[in-house]
């Protein structure tokens, strides 16, 4: 792997123990972003063990707790069914982390590809595929999803409805796929790409193994920043009848259905998921954005 | 009670018919009813589902027929002042033999197709021999109610006549069924399906326009063969299949009602935020949610497996917590309770899935699974994405069912591929419905006749046991013997599990208090031609 880094200050004798350790150096220049982090893992943490985690089973009725306030039995509360509330954002934890972090994966993945490609050929093709960009740019990450949804209906795979994460990941291809060509565009001049095809190697060796790696920061900072617009995006298309469906713990399904007719009765039900998906949203924003500031080099100057 | 014109012609023709007689009706005189009526506006209503198609005779959602009936006519029709007294539509009048096997009906003349055509007793045979007899490539979900006609004559051009096989005793009410929408010969010699895509009435209204995903809507039709109506100018049902976008434009204005029913919840809702400007009518409700095997797919040919799951439902509990949050309510049989042949309750709680000892029955449920070998049982149930009361039946069983270790994956579908694949066979289990427009055991219990006598038995399943007490039920005169073969039907049904009601629905209409003539009934597949419904602005 070829490494480009022409725009990073020499590395000096002072500055060295500042990267001993990244972890620390990150928490000291970045506190929010720490704070995210922990509170991205704890959702992954209550997401992966959640059977043991939830007080109760999301998915069990009980009409005799019928929208039951929060109390030292139900922290947040029961639902119209209910169900425990806790137990339910516990478990919704995992839809949320498996359809954004795959949707937002998929479609960062295929537009940093995009990109490099679109960068790496230059000339009509890069034009072509920038207007196509420029097509899918001018719609909102959620009316395309929407559209998407509503074309390929449901296929579901062990209970993970793979047209939804596609319908999410579409929007995010051309953003990221714009973002990473500005950057590919300064590595597609770099002498060792030259290089790479004085010596015969394949497009799609250069491409993947000379100028990808060096576009991974902006990458990486996209595929974070987008996982919250997904988590976004499945609450929202959730909400609208066309996400995961009942009885799936889901925030977005959890806004939706009855939530409209007892909102006013048992303001909870809308309270908490509405808390959960701001918190999250919030803290993949913050990671997104504080890994900018600590990769991105121009940021140290 | 008021003697109008219309009661005095009732009377009349009542003492000049031979054997049971029809009413004779003077539609010129219709406004007398109402002589405050407001002429002309479009009347917006809400429609909760898309039609899958255009053809009553092979629907029985009410989704079709919302859409659908205010462009046709039927030979009689409800009463609703009357309910469930039958009252002519296209016929002026009528005789049933004393023996009843022959129904004789004249026709109003001059009434005429939206395509300019006379109607004459051709296009009323045509139609009767499409439902009964349905040509290749058509489906009837009429076919059963039908069977016993033997022959249709047309004598003059206003007048048919039914000659019967064997006795239905319920057949007068039968002709009334809002779905026999009388179709034009010529439309199905051209093309029997026709009907399906293409809509060409005698009704209040011409076709004017379907916007998928958005509305339907009809004008006035101007050549009504009822002189006067309708007052309306037009009509547009939009489609509204989310709960609360129907809610926000019931509320809103945009609508002026919701003509199937929604749910406690939301009519306190919409109480809340309207006050006196909404009305809110509320009855019993000829329709119930069924949960449906699929007995041609393992392992649901087996019995045992069908009446696990069936146990392990909770119906007294779910009705008790289910009605406080949807249109779902009554614990019942195949017939609606309360109704003069339903079950009492007494008698139900003998039957298999409607034991008030829950656990007892659950333990029972998994042995049944365990003798079975499905002690880890999977399966997809297939459900509408109607939210009111689908979803919550849906939450409901998939609950019920991980109770007895059964895991269960939860599918939703639009109206249209949702009746597509149940039709198709292509579901593990189903919640079907039983959409009844009176309560008559002939219609309700056809429902679970072997699948080449009634195409809408989902379950697929063929018992000819069922089909003979079926039969002999319709015959029998008898109100005794003919509650026992009722009954018979009804512990055979159940003790094979191939379908059977989950809970009976609680309707609730919402309609602003400006639109005026629309009835509330039992059923609401009644009362949906809308010629007599005005907007009072």
């Amino acid at each position: 792997m070829t490494l480009a880094s022409p725009t990073l200050p020499v590395e000096t004798p002072a500055a060295k123990p500042r990267r001993s350790n990244v972890v620390i150096d990150f928490c000291r220049q970045q506190p929010l972003g720490a704070v995210s982090f922990v509170v991205i893992f704890a959702m992954m943490f209550a997401g992966i063990f959640s059977p043991w985690v939830a007080p109760y089973d999301p998915l069990s009725i009980d009409f005799a707790s019928l929208l039951a306030p929060p109390s030292a039995e139900h922290w947040c509360g029961t639902d119209a069914f209910g169900r425990d509330i806790c137990s339910r954002l516990i478990y919704g934890s995992r839809t949320a982390l498996v359809i954004g972090f795959t949707s937002s994966f998929v479609g960062s993945t295929l537009g940093a590809i995009l990109g490099v490609a679109s960068a790496y050929f230059g000339g009509r093709i890069d034009n072509w595929i920038q207007r196509f960009v420029d097509i899918l740019l001018a719609f909102p990450l959620i009316v395309l999803a929407l559209v998407v949804v509503a074309a390929f209906r449901k296929f579901t795979v062990a209970g993970v409805d793979v047209n939804l994460i596609v319908a999410i990941a579409i929007p995010i291809i051309p953003r990221v796929a714009r973002v990473v060509r500005s950057a590919a565009l300064s590595v597609r001049v770099m002498p060792y790409v030259d290089a790479a095809r004085a010596a015969g190697y394949s497009h799609s060796r250069i491409i993947f193994r000379h100028m990808a790696p060096n576009v991974v920061a902006p990458y990486l900072i996209m595929l974070t920043a987008f996982i919250a617009q997904a988590i976004l995006a499945e609450a929202s298309l959730s909400f609208l009848g066309l996400g995961v469906t009942e009885p799936t713990a889901a925030w977005g399904l959890m806004l939706s259905g009855n939530a409209a007719d007892f909102y006013k009765q048992a303001p909870w039900m809308i309270l908490f998921p509405g808390l959960a998906i701001s918190l999250a949203v919030f803290a993949f924003n913050l990671v997104g954005d504080s890994l900018r500031d600590f990769l991105d080099p121009r940021f140290k100057v | 009670m008021k003697i109008t014109r219309r009661t005095a012609l009732q009377g009349t023709a009542g003492a000049f018919a031979l054997g049971l007689s029809g009413f004779n009706f003077d539609f010129t005189k219709a406004e007398a009813q109402a002589p405050n009526v407001k002429r002309g506006g479009t009347l917006n209503f809400a429609i909760s589902a898309e039609a899958p198609h255009y053809d009553p005779h092979g629907s029985d959602t009410y989704a079709t027929l919302h859409f659908a009936a205010p462009f046709y006519s039927t030979l009689l029709r409800f009463n609703l002042s009357k309910f469930p007294q039958v009252e002519g539509d296209l016929a002026e009048s009528w005789t049933v033999a004393p023996d009843l096997m022959t129904y004789t009906f004249k026709l109003h003349p001059g009434v005429k197709f939206a395509d300019g055509k006379e109607l004459t007793s051709e296009d009323v045979k045509a139609t009767y021999d499409r439902m009964r007899n349905p040509p290749q490539g058509v489906v009837s979900t009429r076919q059963p109610t039908f069977a016993d006609i033997g022959e249709i004559q047309t004598p003059d051009a206003t007048t048919v006549v039914f000659k019967m096989k064997a006795v239905n005793a319920a057949m007068l009410e039968h002709f009334a069924s809002p779905w026999n929408v009388i179709y034009s010969a010529k439309d199905l010699a051209d093309n029997p399906a026709g009907p399906r895509t293409k809509i060409n009435g005698t009704g209040p209204f011409v076709f004017v326009e379907h916007v998928k995903g958005s509305h339907v809507a009809g004008k006035k039709n101007d050549n009504y063969f009822k002189k006067g109506m309708p007052y309306l100018d037009g009509f547009k049902g939009i489609f509204t299949l989310q709960a609360a976008a129907m809610l926000n434009a019931v509320q809103g204005g945009q609508v002026l009602g919701e003509f199937r029913g929604i749910s406690p919840a939301e009519r306190d809702r919409l109480v809340q935020a309207m006050g006196d400007k909404i009305r809110i009518e509320e009855d019993s409700w000829t329709l119930n949610l069924l949960v449906c095997f699929n007995t041609t797919k393992k392992p649901f040919d087996d019995v045992r497996v069908r009446k696990a799951l069936l146990m392990a439902i909770d119906r007294w509990g779910g009705s008790v917590g289910l009605s406080k949050i949807s249109t779902l309510r009554a614990v019942g049989g195949v017939l609606r309770p309360g109704s003069p042949y339903a079950t009492p309750e007494a008698e139900l709680v003998k039957l298999p899935g409607f034991s008030k000892d829950i656990k007892a029955s659950r333990e029972e449920a998994k042995k049944l699974l365990k003798e079975a070998g499905q002690e880890n049982l999977k399966f997809v149930l297939w459900n509408r994405n109607l939210a009111m009361p689908y979803t919550p039946a849906g939450v409901f069983l998939v609950d019920q069912w991980r109770q007895i270790g059964v895991e269960v994956e939860h599918k939703q579908s639009d109206t249209g591929p949702y009746l597509a694949t149940m039709n198709a066979g292509n579901h593990d289990v189903a919640i079907d419905f039983s959409n009844l427009f009176m309560d008559d055991s002939s219609l309700a219990l056809s429902k679970y006749l072997s699948l080449s006598r009634a195409p809408e038995n989902r379950s697929r399943s063929t018992d000819p046991e069922l089909d003979k007490l079926y039969d002999d039920h319709i015959r029998e005169r008898d109100p005794e013997k003919r509650k026992a073969l009722i009954r018979a039907f009804e512990k055979r049904v159940f003790e094979q599990g191939y379908q059977q009601p989950i809970l009976w629905w609680h309707r609730i209409v919402p309609t602003h208090k400006t639109l005026m003539g629309w009835k509330m009934s039992p059923s609401h597949n009644l009362g949906q031609q809308l010629e007599d419904v005005w907007i009072n602005t």
